[in-house]
């Protein structure tokens, strides 16, 4: 009796004496050991959830374990990506992290900057577009632009996203980059790309700079029209948008980056784990599929460029928000 | 019809039939509501083909939808926003021993509503949605308006408190980040609170965790219904129809209406239902103290309006509401894209679709009749057991819409708020539906605002704003033209 309790004891001595050393000196060398946790900041349902969903399906082929995705929406992206920073920097919890990261702070929604967030890997990159109703009276995007500059200010509107959302950031700069003042089409503040495409369907507004993948049905509808997209290169599911290089020599391009981050202080083997997880899962046929159907634009840069990436962006944003007038 | 093939297979078929046990299931929960159990689909789905996948949505939306009345009717507590129009209607039933008669007309006007929306679906889907398309900033603030004055006048007791109650509501829609300005407001550097408060949690709060402090409060064992119904289900259903029948057409035909208007769904639909029921009824009085009429208003509606909010959905690729702004995604995911071109396209996904609406609303008829009679669980359990099994639910329901425990707080707080606002008779619903129309309202004035540079007078400048602005007019004038009128007929009688 005595020697059997013993022996218990010391069975249950060594077997903890077991785990905290996997726990603290080699548990990295089997990293991943348990289910993942994808913090996206948006909606289920939306084009920034699907490409979650779908990158993370992919990764769990690479690391061999789940990736669950947690949606935690609202407040413009606030109360995600403060939840992203807020986590274990332990691997386990990672986010969708999105460009407005490099606008929140601007606007004076948070302190939270791209400082906060430990890179990994950029995914995808969207840019915007020009949509306008097919009974629009312009038939091009040079007359379009002929009649903002010469009518008074505010005889435009345009919508798809809040009060210094990344449409409305982009397009200001866009007319900024024209020469023309950034307030002289009036932002209608939007819950995002699909009701500001019924407005503009419905006459209330007269431009949606959304990416163009959001006015797909629209499109094919025949009730809106995609003037330019104002990317390096034609979108290739949509070869008859050209750019507005093309157009007008413009090679104004700036537009919405997703890629996958974690909190601050994450260790740098458990990122290069990821990241080299994260490029096969880029790369493999069903997240490239999924994105070359939507439209979605692909682009890959790794831990480093990702976060000289975020780091340009938040300067070129700045200036745009300093100029819209809505810094904070 | 290649589209059959797709659905008649043993894999759909499995799925519409775990998908309408798992509706049933969550509607009937309180706590746990339907977009929820949309959302909890979302990853599941990602493993199905498209028509299971489709399938499983549609029948868990319209299961919950109608498993929303089966709590509602037996303790009060409305399984899912949409309900929460009649709750008092079918508990005050319940109360007098027929709750398996208000659930059996309940099930069957779901039925209706859900195969009406379906057909209205199938044949006038496109021009369906080029009317919904006409409508921009101006109606939609009227249409939320007219949201907002039914609840006042389908309030039961003082005017003042349901407008007191509705004023609440809006105060807490009022929370979060400002869509026009982007400016947070009330806040109080809590980033969860950014997102604005969600209705959900409110809800469970003002609903459940009320109904629970008020058991605990009254000491009597006892105080859920203490007849046992034996009542038949379906007994009276034939009669109800005879004479109601246009309820029920009504009912579907505002229900799908509502619902094809993108950003308005089932919960405002039923809300309008009863509302224009009561006003056009012969027995307008008896509304609210048990009455069959507002039932059916309601619970048609209801159920028409989620097939309705595939209309948009479907045409334009826009969400008609929360479930169908969910689904968009999922269409999207297994590359069906929503749009004219899935009309045509001539793989006959449209078709087995159509079939999968069918089908699960049929087969809400053996499935809610099963549980209608499981139902009797309600009475059954003792409270003291039942009581804290609801309270865990509500927790959870609370945490799972946004994975956010502060989402639990917010339900327990209001719900503390909810029971002193009840207790001194204060109406609920109306504070729910301010809750939830009082951002619609705020935010298309201002969008309307914004571009009209403050012109008031064009929310009378468009033909259907015009329209329902007078509606919205005549309404609020209604109880003193009515009062004048009396006074005119006592002066000459």
């Amino acid at each position: 009796m005595i020697i059997t309790n013993h022996s218990l004891k010391a069975i249950f001595a060594s077997s903890i004496a077991a785990a905290v050393m996997t726990a603290s000196g080699s548990a990295l060398a089997d990293y991943p050991e348990r289910p993942l946790t994808l913090i996206v900041p948006w909606a289920a349902g939306g084009g920034t959830d699907a490409t979650a969903r779908t990158i993370a399906r992919a990764l769990e082929e690479e690391l061999g374990q789940n990736v669950n995705v947690v949606n935690r929406t609202g407040g413009s992206g606030v109360v995600g990506h403060t939840a992203m920073i807020n986590a274990e920097p332990d691997g386990y919890t990672i986010g969708l992290a999105t460009g407005e990261v490099n606008m929140m702070h601007w606007l004076g929604l948070t302190n939270l900057t791209y400082e906060d967030f430990t890179p990994i890997a950029q995914i995808n990159y969207d840019f915007p577009g020009i949509q306008v109703a097919a009974d629009s009276p312009y038939e091009t995007l040079e007359e379009l632009l002929e009649a903002i500059r010469s009518e008074p200010k505010g005889t435009f509107t345009a919508s798809g996203t809040g009060q210094g959302g990344v449409w409305h950031l982009a397009f200001a700069g866009f007319l900024m980059d024209q020469g023309i003042p950034a307030d002289q089409v009036i932002w209608i503040p939007s819950e995002g790309a699909a009701p500001a495409m019924t407005e503009l369907v419905s006459g209330g507004i007269d431009i949606v700079p959304s990416s163009v993948p959001e006015a797909r049905s629209m499109i094919e509808a025949g009730r809106v029209k995609s003037f330019a997209v104002m990317s390096p290169e034609r979108i290739p599911s949509f070869p008859d948008v050209p750019t507005t290089n093309e157009l007008i020599g413009s090679s104004y391009q700036v537009g919405e980056w997703r890629g996958i981050a974690g909190p601050k202080g994450m260790d740098p083997e458990v990122v290069a784990t990821l990241e080299s997880a994260l490029e096969a899962a880029y790369n493999s046929d069903t997240y490239q599929g999924f994105m070359s159907q939507q439209g979605f634009g692909t682009e890959w840069r790794n831990a480093e460029e990702f976060g000289q990436l975020m780091e340009d962006m938040d300067s070129v944003f700045g200036e745009i928000v300093e100029q819209v007038g809505l810094a904070n | 019809m290649n589209g059959v093939g797709l659905v008649l297979n043993f894999e759909t078929l499995l799925v519409i039939l775990a998908a309408s046990l798992f509706g049933i299931f969550v509607g009937a929960v309180p706590g746990l509501t339907a977009t929820m159990a949309v959302a909890l689909l979302v990853p599941l789905t990602f493993y199905m083909d498209t028509i299971p996948a489709i399938a499983a949505i549609v029948t868990t939306s319209a299961m919950a939808i109608f498993a929303g009345d089966i709590p509602g009717t037996y303790l009060n507590i409305p399984g899912t926003p949409a309900s929460a129009a009649y709750v008092g209607e079918s508990y005050a039933l319940a109360k007098k021993g027929r709750a398996r008669e208000a659930l059996g007309i309940n099930l069957v006007c779901s039925v209706f509503g859900g195969i009406f929306g379906t057909i209205v679906l199938i044949v006038v889907a496109q021009s369906l949605a080029e009317v919904a398309l006409q409508f921009s900033a101006f109606e939609y603030f009227w249409l939320a308006v007219l949201g907002l004055s039914c609840s006042i006048f389908i309030s039961v007791g003082s005017r003042t408190k349901a407008f007191l109650s509705l004023l609440f509501g809006i105060l807490l829609s009022t929370v979060g980040l400002d869509m026009m300005s982007g400016a947070p407001r009330f806040t109080f550097g809590v980033p969860d609170l950014m997102a604005g408060i969600n209705f959900i949690p409110v809800m469970i709060g003002m609903f459940a965790l009320n109904e629970l402090m008020s058991y605990y409060a009254s000491k009597s064992e006892k105080k859920t219904i203490s007849i046992v119904d034996n009542d038949s289900v379906f007994h009276n259903v034939p009669g109800h129809i005879k004479r109601y029948w246009r309820n029920m057409i009504r009912g579907s035909s505002i229900g799908t209406l509502i619902g094809a208007l993108p950003g308005a769904g089932a919960d405002i639909a039923a809300w309008i239902s009863y509302g224009v029921g009561k006003g056009r009824s012969k027995e307008s009085a008896k509304y609210g103290t048990g009455n069959i009429e507002g039932i059916m208003d309601a619970s048609s509606a209801n159920n028409s309006g989620i097939s309705g909010a595939w209309v948009p959905a479907l045409v334009f690729g826009i969400p008609g509401d929360s479930i169908t702004a969910i689904v968009i995604g999922v269409l999207y995911m297994k590359g069906m894209n929503p749009g004219p071109t899935i009309f045509m396209d001539g793989s006959g996904l449209i078709y087995a679709l159509f079939m999968v609406f069918i089908l699960a609303n049929l087969m809400m008829l053996p499935i809610g009749y099963m549980a209608i009679r499981l139902s009797k669980f309600f009475i059954l359990t003792p409270s003291r057991v039942l009581m804290p099994i609801i309270l865990c639910f509500c927790i959870v329901g609370a945490f799972a819409i946004n994975n956010s425990v502060v989402d639990i707080w917010l339900m327990l707080i209001v719900g503390l708020v909810a029971y002193v606002l009840a207790v001194n008779d204060f109406p609920m619903a109306p504070a729910i539906l301010g809750l939830v129309l009082g951002s619609v309202v705020e935010n298309n004035f201002m969008s309307a605002m914004l571009r009209t540079g403050g012109d008031l007078t064009s929310f009378f400048a468009r033909p259907i704003s015009a329209g329902l602005g007078i509606a919205v007019i005549l309404l609020w004038c209604s109880p003193l033209l009515i009062k004048a009128y009396r006074y005119q007929q006592h002066k000459s009688g």
